[in-house]
């Protein structure tokens, strides 16, 4: 089998290295260790291409019926690529979203209160409480970050019934806070940002102390702006699920839910509101998706640091 | 100047205004900042978090309503349960048979994408790594997944069956029992390329390239051997922490199930443990009962990502 050097980042590896008379030494070997099967290389390209569709097939459907005019919806035998692209579907939906009892906007502004605040404050709560557990070492430090790694370990649907009656307790259901509220303390982004936070070097922080900054400008002023990455990856996964969600049993008036309820309630309107349908899906798919794109790079740095050691 | 004393002074002299001992209390009073900064979040995390799995396990084992105020009944919940709810059997059975089956296979494909991945140019590899991370973020887009199953001809799947007349009927893939749990797992695992998957690609970019040179020189020849004597080792800590997010998200399918299979699906055949508890807690008002398979559910998450870890810590040794 041929050797074969793939990527050019490992082709770029090839480093000279000198002996103790700074002779070059030749490495023999060198092609043989970045040795890459053929085989085994088209192997996997055809493994991750197989998936690559099986993964991207239901997106792409999802654009495609969002423009389909509704007589291609119902084509038989059913089509998966559209012919005749309209956006028709979308005005549709527009116009079904005015003649709702509660108007459009209403429903617009209640999900970019609960999206913005909900995330922004998640942001706040869980990086101020990340910088201490990060940077200082004090009582009790170590058992609430293996709760919160705990935590980790279920899902909040386990919590869900104790939730509704501590909200209920509270008096927050029926408002926004019954969604922001537990949104701000979500453990994960808590998780994420602690260990991010612990690259930041120390000797940053202690000649900011030694120059007689409070622990809390220290945190603001010296760590957050040095954390630009996290926040994304923060923001984004708790956009996500604040933007997925319908109020549930939390919100019951009809002027607080929020825009993805009224899309899916004209979505349920049967086969004269399939187009419609699609085009719902297309915004809610569309809206998480495109803020990744935008922000992939600065995630994936986080992400470098999620790592457990336990 | 902390000097060390010997056992003679430490008895006998005063100690030193500047020495102060680090006792918890002292320590906590030095820190008060840190107490400060921690308060807010930990204040909400213990109420929406801690609060809920206590009260979870305390109304387990009661029988409450809502209305009335909880009674206690012993295990009654937990023997109910185990013992005279077949339907809590099925539930369990196919919770364990999507966490044993589309867990570890959502955790193997993550990784091999990344890994994958990984040796690919920038941008395709930022394009790959939103093709299969888009899935996990897009809230109730799996919905799609009813416009290739749809009962009726207009399905794509069943379009395509009658069209080159492998069937002679539409089936209705959802609502019969044979097909719903596969179909739940296809699109469990469709679903499940999330957090661990960008941890994955975040990890591999990370791993030392000298570590990879060193490697060829102990003889490593080629990738399988490379995958698993030196990058696995050095993304452990990446792996535990994937590891976690994928088995939590596996036992707790429950959505795709109600939205997709119906809720109740037919014969029982989409129920897990998630949309058995929401049968009880919001539809029926159980809410000890419903505490009651909660905490089972709890008691199988927590239980599974510890022996996982444990099992993960021997990567590559």
């Amino acid at each position: 089998m041929t050797p074969r050097i793939i990527s050019k980042k490992t082709h770029r590896s090839q480093f000279a290295v000198y002996d103790e008379r700074g002779r070059k030494i030749k490495l023999a070997k060198r092609g043989k260790k970045l040795s890459r099967s053929v085989a085994g290389t088209v192997a996997l390209f055809l493994f991750i291409g197989i998936f690559a569709v099986f993964m991207g097939m239901p997106m792409v459907l999802t654009i495609s019926n969002a423009l389909k005019p509704l007589d291609e919806l119902f084509y038989f035998p059913p089509r998966f690529f559209v012919r005749n692209p309209t956006f028709s579907n979308f005005s549709d939906l527009f116009m079904s979203l005015q003649q709702t009892w509660v108007p459009f906007a209403r429903y617009l502004l209640n999900s970019f209160i609960i999206t913005g605040f909900g995330t922004v404050g998640h942001l706040i709560f869980a990086s101020a409480a990340a910088y201490p557990l990060a940077k200082n070492k004090f009582p009790g430090s170590r058992i609430l970050m293996s709760i919160v790694i705990l935590s980790l370990m279920f899902s909040p649907v386990v919590t869900g019934i104790p939730n509704f009656l501590i909200i209920t307790q509270l008096r927050m259901v029926d408002t926004y806070w019954a969604l922001i509220l537990p949104a701000f303390s979500a453990s994960l982004g808590l998780y994420l940002m602690k260990q991010f936070m612990e690259q930041v070097p120390d000797s940053l922080i202690e000649s900011a102390r030694i120059d007689g900054c409070s622990e809390f400008s220290i945190w603001w002023n010296i760590v957050m702006p040095n954390v630009k990455p996290a926040w994304l990856t923060l923001i984004i996964l708790q956009f996500q699920a604040l933007w997925a969600t319908t109020g549930g049993v939390f919100l019951q008036s009809e002027e607080l839910k929020p825009l993805t309820f009224a899309m899916n309630q004209v979505a349920l309107g049967g086969i004269a509101r399939a187009g419609e349908g699609a085009a719902v899906m297309f915004i809610t798919m569309m809206v998480p998706v495109t803020f990744f794109v935008i922000s992939q790079s600065r995630i994936v740095e986080t992400m470098a640091t999620s790592g457990m050691k336990e | 100047m902390n000097k060390e004393r010997n056992i003679f002074q430490k008895i006998f002299l005063p100690r030193p205004a500047n020495h102060r001992r680090n006792t918890t209390g002292s320590l906590m009073k030095k820190n008060w900042q840190s107490y400060l900064l921690l308060a807010p979040y930990f204040m909400l995390f213990f109420t929406f978090t801690v609060l809920p799995v206590v009260m979870a396990m305390g109304l387990s084992f009661t029988h409450f309503n809502m209305l009335q105020a909880p009674q206690w009944v012993g295990w009654n919940n937990y023997i109910r349960l185990f013992l005279e709810n077949e339907t809590f059997m099925i539930a369990l059975q196919n919770t364990l048979i999507i966490a044993v089956v589309a867990g570890p296979i959502s955790y193997v494909l993550c990784f091999t994408f990344a890994w994958i991945i990984n040796e690919m140019p920038p941008k395709i590899r930022a394009l790959m790594t939103v093709v299969f991370y888009a899935p996990s973020i897009s809230g109730n887009v799996f919905f799609v997944w009813m416009w290739f199953f749809s009962g009726d001809r207009h399905g794509l799947v069943n379009g395509w069956l009658l069209n080159l007349g492998l069937s002679e009927y539409p089936i209705n893939f959802f609502r019969d029992t044979r097909y719903i749990l596969p179909l739940l797992l296809v699109v469990q695992v469709w679903l499940s390329l999330g957090v661990a998957f960008l941890a994955f690609i975040a990890g591999l970019q990370t791993v030392d390239k000298a570590m990879y040179e060193a490697g060829a020189m102990d003889g490593i020849s080629n990738r399988w051997q490379e995958l698993w004597h030196i990058t696995l080792p050095s993304m452990r800590p990446q792996l535990m922490f994937g590891a976690v997010m994928q088995i939590t998200a596996s036992f707790a399918v429950g959505d795709i199930s109600m939205t997709l299979a119906g809720f109740p699906s037919v014969a029982y055949a989409g129920e897990t443990i998630v949309t058995h508890m929401n049968d009880f807690g919001w539809i029926r008002f159980e809410m000890g009962y419903a505490s009651a398979i909660a905490v089972v559910l709890f008691a199988m998450m927590i239980g599974t990502n510890k022996a996982v870890q444990h099992l993960l810590r021997r990567v590559g040794s």
